[in-house]
């Protein structure tokens, strides 16, 4: 049954559903009773989880009060070792960005030339199929121990990663262009540039904004664990900084945070996407 | 040119250069070069105009007008004086790695607390997440010097899990500080003869927790390749391993140690002194080629170092030091577990308060015989085959003779001799008698 609902509908479901689950998660997180008969000066020396019983899960308000505190400062800079979640952020997406536009530079143009000779798309899918799925940090080692350089063999990494779903995308998008507008363009005499930029680059558009779509999804998901793994900079070492002093709250709020952006990145090429769509 | 150039070398003319090391030739030790700048200084002081210096010296020779000079002028005091200001500093700004532990108090709490600035450096200090990252951000120079456990340098010098390059160990920064944490499960338990297929974490292969675990289990009868299973992981993520029930135990630094303590997920089994009571843990490292490049900044950069641990080992300002680290800058604890794992009065997590003031020292002294007997270790686990010259090894890693002059002209106690014997677990090692020591191990792998 197909039954239409208001614009509203959904919207006010998904309210809902949130203010289930945060109420779930409040009531969930109950602290434990505090530890009886605990020697004062013993107890002085211990942590709340283990005196007072306080849970170590955080609450939706202990979050919220992260979050709350994090807005209120985001670029702050107490040294080398501890700045704001703003400035966190923007290293991530700096080498995210820096990354992903290597990779289409890359990508995008050898997409082109194997979509549009299936004699070298057949000679390099061997390759492409065996360097597609190896996981973008087992890189990281090798990356650090040639390039020499932290940042860039983050930003190597990215690379890697975001390179793959365009080049197939691009290749993908590129040998389906139909053949009647290749035919076209063959009577009319049009050249091999012409024909690439001008037919092929239309027609093929849509797939290769969704090649980019799920690389920069690919992208964002890796510079957190890549970030956690080399340290310095950057919300995965927000992340991992919070995980060595066991905070989960910042680490609740660094998820969130990270959530939000991706969606963000994600949104906009899927703006970006629909803008070069054709309709038959 | 530079006011310190002439010294007692008659020959040297202005303008010809010399050979101080602020013009990059001379390699001679750091004091001994501002001995020379201080008897040159204040020679050029009583004799102010050139020519009549140099025919003096000429004519009487520099042993005795430097004799008849520190009659009425008191040279040893204006030389360590001196000893504070090296000559023009080659590189200022510095970047120094460290894993946030207490091993690393010293460098670390220079940088607030002004031991770098002090010296006239710049210094960054950088968390970094794991041993593996510091090694190789070092080996690539994004490092000028980090914070490295004590048997890096030896594995990095000899080419062992890793490019060859020459490190050198010019401070080691702690003594004793770490301790095997058990799960609380653990707790009746306690004899490690029954604890046989276990899982421990240890920090890194080439780490003194690593050999000073295997060292306890192998005492116990245990092999700790066949019996139990040790898993390397970073000091960060040990206690949450700990709680994930990953591991059922570590032989940890603090204030990891102490932080699972404070969480309630388990208890001190013992203290790593209790193993090896003054063993070394970690170490301040830098690379030879950074030395030999920049020898004044070197010069500076040990002295800050070593006054900083000097600083660190007076128990009366261990609270002060906690207080420094403690931020998310720097380890991003609780205050209060790090002032437990410094000042040494600390929950066990068996429900007692344990008062032992010796549970973590600072003490510069690179001991040469630290370096035997790592290298009798790394032979002992077959991570180091084959014929070794422990004691040659040891002294081109470990800068003993030069940390004593810098401990000297700091005020700081320093021993005589560059090696020791000690005492593991009741038996006695002596540094001259490598092989015997080694052999008299029945759980070995070479």
């Amino acid at each position: 049954m197909q039954g239409r609902h208001s614009a509203w509908a959904a919207p006010i479901l998904s309210v809902v559903i949130l203010v289930l689950f945060l109420a779930a998660w409040q009531l969930a997180v109950h602290d434990t009773q505090p530890t009886a008969g605990m020697d004062p000066e013993y107890a002085k020396l211990m942590g709340a989880a283990a005196n007072t019983g306080k849970s170590a899960i955080p609450t939706p308000l202990d979050v919220g009060a992260k979050l709350v505190a994090a807005l209120r400062d985001p670029f702050y800079d107490h040294g080398p070792n501890d700045k704001g979640v703003g400035t966190q952020l923007a290293f991530s997406l700096a080498r995210v960005l820096l990354g992903f536009a290597l990779a289409a530079i890359v990508a995008i143009p050898l997409g082109f030339l194997i979509g549009m000779s299936p004699l070298i798309g057949a000679a390099l899918n061997p390759f492409i199929q065996v360097l597609k799925p190896v996981s973008p940090l087992a890189w990281m080692p090798i990356a650090l121990y040639t390039i020499k350089d932290s940042d860039k063999s983050a930003i190597f990494v990215i690379f890697i990663c975001s390179v793959w779903p365009m080049l197939m995308n691009t290749a993908f998008g590129v040998a389906g262009v139909r053949r009647e507008w290749l035919n076209v363009a063959h009577t009319l005499e049009v050249g091999a540039w012409r024909r690439a930029i001008f037919v092929i680059l239309p027609a093929a558009a849509p797939t290769i904004f969704t090649g980019m779509r799920i690389s920069i999804g690919i992208a964002w998901l890796v510079i957190v664990a890549a970030e956690m793994l080399v340290g310095g900079t950057g919300i995965g070492y927000f992340v991992w900084n919070q995980w060595n002093n066991l905070s989960l709250a910042d680490i609740l709020l660094g998820i969130l945070l990270i959530g939000l952006v991706g969606m963000a990145l994600d949104r906009l090429l899927g703006l970006a996407a629909s803008a070069v769509t054709w309709r038959e | 040119m530079s006011f310190h150039c002439e010294n007692f070398d008659p020959s040297v003319v202005h303008g010809q250069g010399c050979g101080c090391a602020a013009h990059g030739v001379s390699t001679a030790s750091g004091d001994n070069r501002i001995g020379e700048v201080v008897r040159s200084a204040v020679l050029r002081a009583a004799f102010p105009q050139a020519a009549h210096r140099r025919a003096l010296l000429k004519s009487v020779g520099a042993a005795t007008l430097g004799a008849a000079l520190s009659q009425f002028f008191p040279l040893e005091t204006a030389t360590a004086l001196a000893a504070e200001a090296p000559g023009p500093l080659e590189k200022s700004k510095l970047k120094v790695g460290f894993i946030p532990i207490t091993c690393a108090s010293p460098i670390i709490m220079a940088q607030p607390m002004g031991f770098y600035s002090k010296y006239g450096l710049d210094v960054e200090v950088i968390k970094t997440a794991g041993w593996a990252v510091v090694r190789d951000k070092s080996l690539n120079h994004e490092y000028d010097a980090s914070h490295m456990l004590s048997p890096m340098p030896f594995a990095i010098s000899l080419g062992l899990g890793s490019v060859q390059q020459d490190w050198q160990i010019p401070a080691i920064e702690n003594i004793n500080g770490q301790a095997i944490v058990l799960a609380n499960a653990l707790k009746d338990r306690r004899d490690p003869k029954t604890w046989k297929g276990l899982r421990f974490g240890s920090p890194f292969d080439f780490s003194m927790h690593n050999y000073l675990l295997r060292y306890y289990l192998a005492e116990a009868g245990l092999d700790p390749d066949t019996d139990v299973q040790i898993r390397v992981i970073p000091p960060p993520e040990m206690v949450a391993n700990l709680r994930a029930g990953n591991i059922d135990g570590f032989l940890g630094p603090d204030p990891v140690n102490q932080r699972a303590v404070f969480d309630g997920l388990g208890f001190i089994h013992i203290l790593s002194r209790d193993i090896w009571d003054g063993h070394p843990c970690c170490s301040f490292s830098t690379s030879k080629a950074f030395i030999a490049e920049n020898p004044n900044t070197f010069l500076a950069l040990s002295r800050a170092i070593i006054d900083a641990t000097g600083y660190a080992n007076k128990a009366e300002n261990r609270k002060e030091i906690a207080d420094a680290i403690a931020p998310a800058n720097y380890l991003n604890q609780p205050p209060i577990v790090v002032e437990q794992a410094l000042t040494g009065v600390f929950a066990d997590g068996l429900g007692n308060v344990i008062k032992q003031p010796l549970r973590a020292g600072f003490d510069p002294f690179p001991w040469e015989s630290f370096g035997v007997w790592i290298l009798t270790q790394m032979q002992r686990w077959g991570q180091l085959k084959g014929e070794v010259d422990y004691a040659a090894v040891a002294k081109s890693v470990l800068l003993a003779t030069d940390a004593r002059k810098q401990m000297e002209g700091l005020g700081l106690t320093a021993p005589t001799s560059n090696t020791k014997t000690f005492v593991v677990m009741g038996k006695t090692f002596d540094p001259s008698k490598p092989a015997e020591y080694l052999a008299s191990f029945p759980i070995r792998r070479s």
